[in-house]
Parts: C-alpha cells; structure tokens; sequence
C-alpha cells in the first residue's frame, strides 16, 4: 500500500529544519559526561571557598529546586506557587531524622526527607483532580502559607529552639567529614546529578509522556487511556521530592542555619522565574535558570562599581535587580515561553548551519 | 464483509437518549455495528452524530438507554475504561499534544499498556528499557503504515491540518482498538488528501480486522467507504442500510441529502 503515495504536505523542509534543530540540541554528544569530569574534576580544586560557598552551591540548589518545580509546571502543566513549601518541608523532615535518628547516615535521611515532602506533595495534589490553572495555583499558595505556618508555629520541628532556626549536625557520609565548602559542594553536587539522570530517564518515558499529554490536553489523555488525575498526583509527589531534597540542600549544605522564613513565598516566586526564563520542559534549562539568576546579581554589583565607583548603593542594585527580573519575565512569557533553553537551541542550530544561512 | 463476521454485532445502541440542558441532541437512537464492518454516521450538522461517539466512548452520559460492546452492557462509562476495553476514538477538532513530536504523540497511545512501574523508568532498568524498546519499534511501525515518517520529531503544532488527522488516528491505532470511532477523519481536507485517508481506513479495517464507526459529510466517499450508512436528523434515526438503501429511501433524501449539499456548498 504505501509504495505509491508520497506525503501529502508540501512543507517538506520542515523535517529537515528539525533534524537541523535536533543535532544543534546536542552538539556534543560527550557533553553531560564532559559536564561531570569538569564539576567533579576540577571545580573543587580550582575554585575558591567563595565560589564553593556563595556561587556554586546554592546555583546547584536553585538548580535542583528548579528541576522539581519544572516536573510539575512545565511538563505536566500545573502551575504552583508553593514550591518552598515543599522545600521547608524536606529541610524540616531531614533535620529531624539527622536530630531523632542518629544511626541514619546523612544520603538515607535526605531520602527520607524527600520522600516526607513527596508525601505532602501527593496531599496538596489531591485537589488537582478537580481543580484547574488558577485555581489550582491558588491552593498551591494555600499550600505555600499553611507550610510556612506549621514550621513556624509547632516548635517539634526545630527541636524547640528559641530562635526558630534548624542547623546542620556534623555532615559526614561513610564517616568522612563534609562540612567543609569542597565536601559539601561535592555532596550537593552528587545528588543533583543523580536526580537529573532520573529526571531524564523519566521525561524520556512513558510516565514523561503521560505528563506532557496531560499539560498538552488533559481530556484528550484520558480518552487515550491516560490516568490522569493518578499522574497528576504522581508529577506532585516526584516534584515534592525534588524540592524537599534541595530544601534539605539549601538548609545543611548551603546556609548551615535556616528557619520556616528561608522558604517563604519569595523563594518559591525565585523559583518559578528560573523556569519561566530558563525554559518550560526542558532539564537544561534549570541549570541555565538557575546560573542566571545567580550570576546576575553579581554581574550588577560588579557592573554598577565599575561604571559608579564604590559609591554604588547596595540597596539601588537591589531593586535595579527586580526590575530587571521583572523585565524578563514578562519579555519571555510573551516572546519564548521554552525559555533561554530553546533560545540557545536556536542559536545553536543557526550555527550548525551558519555557512549556508547568514 | 464475509457472512461468519456479518453475524456477529460488536456493538448495540439500545434506545439511547441525550439532552443537554433540555435541548435534546439524541432522541432513542438504536442500531447495530456488526464485526469487521465499516459503519458511516451521515447526517447534517448538529444532527448528534459526535455526541453519538462521546456517548460510545464515556465522554457523555446517556439521559437514558444503553449500549452493548462486544456483549458487555453500559450506560455511564469513563472514556479511560472505554479505552482500556478496546475502544479509540479521533475528534471532530483535533485533541492532539501539540507541543509534542509526531512519534511522541503515537506512542501516548501505548500508555494503557505499559507494565513497567515508575521506579523502573526512573532507573532505567534493563525491563524499563526493554519495554521502551519495544513500544518504540511499534511506532515506528505504525508511522510507516500511515506514511509519517518524514515528521518523526516535528511538533504537531506545526502540522498541515490533514497531517494531524493522520497523526490522531496513529495515537488511536496503535493501542489496537477494536473498535475505532473517527469523527470526520477527512473534515477539511481535498480530494486526494481524502482519498489517502479513506485508503487508511480501508486498510486498518483488513488488515487489523478492527470495526469502524466514522462520520463523514462528503457522501461520495462514504459511499466508496463502507457497507452499512446510518443516517441521522435532529438526534434520530431516519436511514440505516447499505448505501444504495439509504440513497433510495425517501426520508434521507428529504431530510439529509439536500442539506448536505447546502452544508458541503457553505464549507
Ligand atoms: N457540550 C454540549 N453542550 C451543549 N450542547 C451541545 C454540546 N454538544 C453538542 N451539543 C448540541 O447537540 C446537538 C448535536 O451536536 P453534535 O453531536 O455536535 O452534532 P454533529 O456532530 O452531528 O454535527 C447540537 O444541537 C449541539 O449544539
Ligand atoms: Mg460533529
């Protein structure tokens, strides 16, 4: 049957333009593994204890927390403003098997934790079942509050500290010590790589297709055999789990000291811009996301003392920032919902074919 | 179609009834669709014809009456359960995941029958990877069949229109319906673009033995198409036979047949 007929569309360079746009994607097949020699290899070695401590870490972090986020958002397709919610949750839930479980080495509590803010993720997705787009994302930032409240108000979570605040214990795993920028920079680092190899496993399969269905059509999903409301949940729970895992990381391998008000709603809009500017559905673009948004501020100050003098205000950077931010945000909801991923996608594929083309 | 199969219904509609919101879309509605049969569901717009098909796959629930798939009766019915006793569906609009490539957009339709569990995906284990295998060959398989191949990784966004109606039926096809109600398959599309789909439809039909229940307007092709018409006006039954029955019968050509050709003038 199928010797005769050619395809009925005469957009026939499209395919070809993909093809283009799919080898730019990946124009070094090595590069993950060249990624993890350069950030495992020498990172540790070449940079200082403030790159460790201030830059790359809590980019590792954002990154991760990013990467939750996006399971849920950008492949599933529900919006959620409560992401540090679930970060707190992870943080408070690994600070009390590190405090209340002394024998459960650090990697197993931060499982734990994680697996606690799945739970609590399941929970809050119930509702999705039911409720869609904004008012989904309104439970969300019920959810955010309530989170932030329970923290705050049961002092069982910070081991009835007067000031509110959990601290890391001594981090050690399989007895070595980690507590130093290098140790906890490759501890952070370990996990984020483990969990964006399982990320890319999953979008890469079927419960990644189930996602995108969902977020492209939901009643189309279920019509085709899709369980929708389960994999609405399933996309909660995994997102909880990363994000409680970062929250653990933000808490014990970043700042060493955090209270309920590191993860407040702030945190979570931070979070969500990382998507919007790295890109929608796509792994890279968290880290792209995160790099930006932690590079920028540095960028500026360093920016602002170059061109002002020390006279700069740290205050008028600040708000330079927001703008900033604010800005872009806007500018790639409107012109590139997939975000600075699929812009140097782009750029890539132009010069993959920069002779014939410009 | 052979007589053993002719013999056999695969689906009944018993007396089947919607209303919405007091306007009533199908009023006592009863036919049978034999196994193996192509069945055409003609009829002018807003005659209920998809509301027929969202009654048959659950996505509407019928005021009254019932329906029998292959010996099995229901009346409310979810369209997941619908699918997972072999029912496919296309629509009228395309439901396609547009930001999705064609191949992924295929092999959604082999959910249902993934066996491997999350934390195998998630771990890529040798079973997870196995199955992903498989399902991919399978849908290689069915863009070969349906001449896809050239748009593998395209966004269907980005699809000519006629495109997308191939690609939807590969999402329905590959899950290995026994039955599979495609509304207007052929909606919006030129004459070779038609008869291309109709060789689609004709082709899943014997080379899978799969039972089709497809509307259509243009009465030409449905002629060509199938055996067995069901005519519709106003949500009831006004014909139903072979084509040349239908074409012969008074009250089609009263009710049907002229506004088909004012509707097929308009559009
Ligand atoms: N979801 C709905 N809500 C209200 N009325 C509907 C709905 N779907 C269909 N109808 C009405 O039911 C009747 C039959 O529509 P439909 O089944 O789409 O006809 P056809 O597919 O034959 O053109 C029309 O009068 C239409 O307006
Ligand atoms: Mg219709």
């Amino acid at each position: 049957m199928s010797s005769q007929s050619q395809p009925l569309s005469p957009s026939f360079s499209r395919p070809f333009e993909h093809a283009l746009l799919e080898v730019a994607a990946r124009p070094f097949p090595w590069g993950p593994g060249a990624l993890l020699v350069v950030a495992f290899g020498l990172l540790p070695w070449l940079a200082d204890d403030y790159w460790l401590n201030a830059i790359l870490i809590p980019f590792l972090v954002l990154s991760l927390a990013g990467l939750g986020l996006n399971l849920l958002t950008g492949y599933t397709g529900q919006t959620s403003v409560g992401s540090a919610g679930f970060m707190a949750v992870g943080a408070f839930a690994t600070y009390a098997f590190l405090l209340r479980v002394p024998a459960l080495p650090l990697p197993l509590a931060l499982l734990a934790g994680g697996a606690i803010a799945a739970g609590a993720g399941f929970v809050f997705g119930i509702p999705s079942k039911r409720i869609k787009g904004f008012y989904l994302m309104v439970t969300t930032l019920a959810a955010q509050f309530f989170l932030e409240w329970v923290f705050t108000k049961f002092p069982w979570f910070y081991n009835h500290a007067s000031s509110g605040t959990i601290s890391a214990p001594r981090l050690e795993v399989f007895g070595h010590d980690i507590s130093g920028p290098g140790g906890r920079y490759v501890l952070t680092l370990s996990v984020v790589a483990l969990l964006t190899w399982i990320a890319h496993n999953l979008v890469r399969g079927q419960v990644g297709r189930n996602w995108t269905a969902i977020r492209d059509m939901d009643t189309a999903a279920a019509v085709i055999g899709i369980e929708v409301d389960r994999y609405k949940r399933l996309a909660f729970a995994v997102s909880s789990f990363y994000l409680g895992i970062a929250g653990a990381l933000w808490t014990f391998a970043y700042l060493g000291t955090a209270s309920a008000s590191s993860f407040d709603i702030n945190r979570s809009f931070q979070i969500l811009f990382i998507i919007i500017i790295g890109g929608m559905g796509s792994i890279a673009g968290n880290f792209i996301g995160a790099a930006f948004i932690s590079l920028l501020p540095l960028f500026l100050s360093q920016a602002g003392q170059a061109l002002l003098g020390s006279s700069v205000d740290p205050g008028q950077i600040q708000n330079l920032q927001k703008i900033i931010f604010g800005a872009l945000i806007i500018a790639f909801l409107i012109k590139e919902p997939e975000g600075l991923a699929r812009m140097l996608r782009r750029f890539a594929a132009r010069l993959a074919v920069w002779p014939l083309r410009f | 179609m052979n007589a053993p199969q002719a013999a056999d219904p695969i689906l009944e509609v018993q007396d089947v009834s919607l209303s919405f919101k007091g306007v009533k879309a199908i009023s006592g509605l009863s036919f049978v669709v034999r196994r193996g049969e192509i069945c055409a569901l003609i009829g002018p717009n807003g005659a209920g014809k998809s509301s027929l098909l969202n009654v048959l796959n659950g996505v509407y629930r019928p005021d009254s009456g019932e329906l029998v798939f292959e010996g099995i009766h229901y009346r409310g019915i979810t369209p997941l359960e619908a699918a997972r006793r072999g029912i496919g569906r296309t629509f009228q609009n395309n439901a396609l995941f547009k930001r999705m490539g064609v191949l992924d957009n295929v092999l959604s339709g082999l959910s249902r029958h993934a066996r491997t569990g999350f934390f195998a995906q998630a771990l890529g284990l040798p079973a997870a990877r196995g199955e992903a295998r498989a399902f991919r060959e399978l849908a290689e398989h069915t863009l070969e069949f349906l001449e896809l191949q050239a748009w593998r990784d395209t966004p269907v966004g980005s699809l000519a229109y006629g495109l997308q109606k191939r690609v939807e039926l590969g999402r329905a096809l590959i899950a290995g319906p026994r039955l599979l109600l495609l509304d207007e398959p052929m909606a919006g599309m030129n004459a070779d673009e038609k008869r291309e789909m109709s060789r689609f439809v004709t082709e899943i039909n014997r080379s899978f033995g799969t039972t089709v229940v497809l509307i259509e307007h243009d009465i030409g092709v449905v002629m060509g198409l199938s055996a067995h018409v069901v005519v519709l006006d106003y949500g009831r039954k006004v014909g139903d036979g072979t084509p040349a029955e239908v074409k012969a019968n008074p009250d089609v050509i009263a009710a049907y047949l002229g506004a088909v050709q004012q509707e097929g003038a308009r559009t």
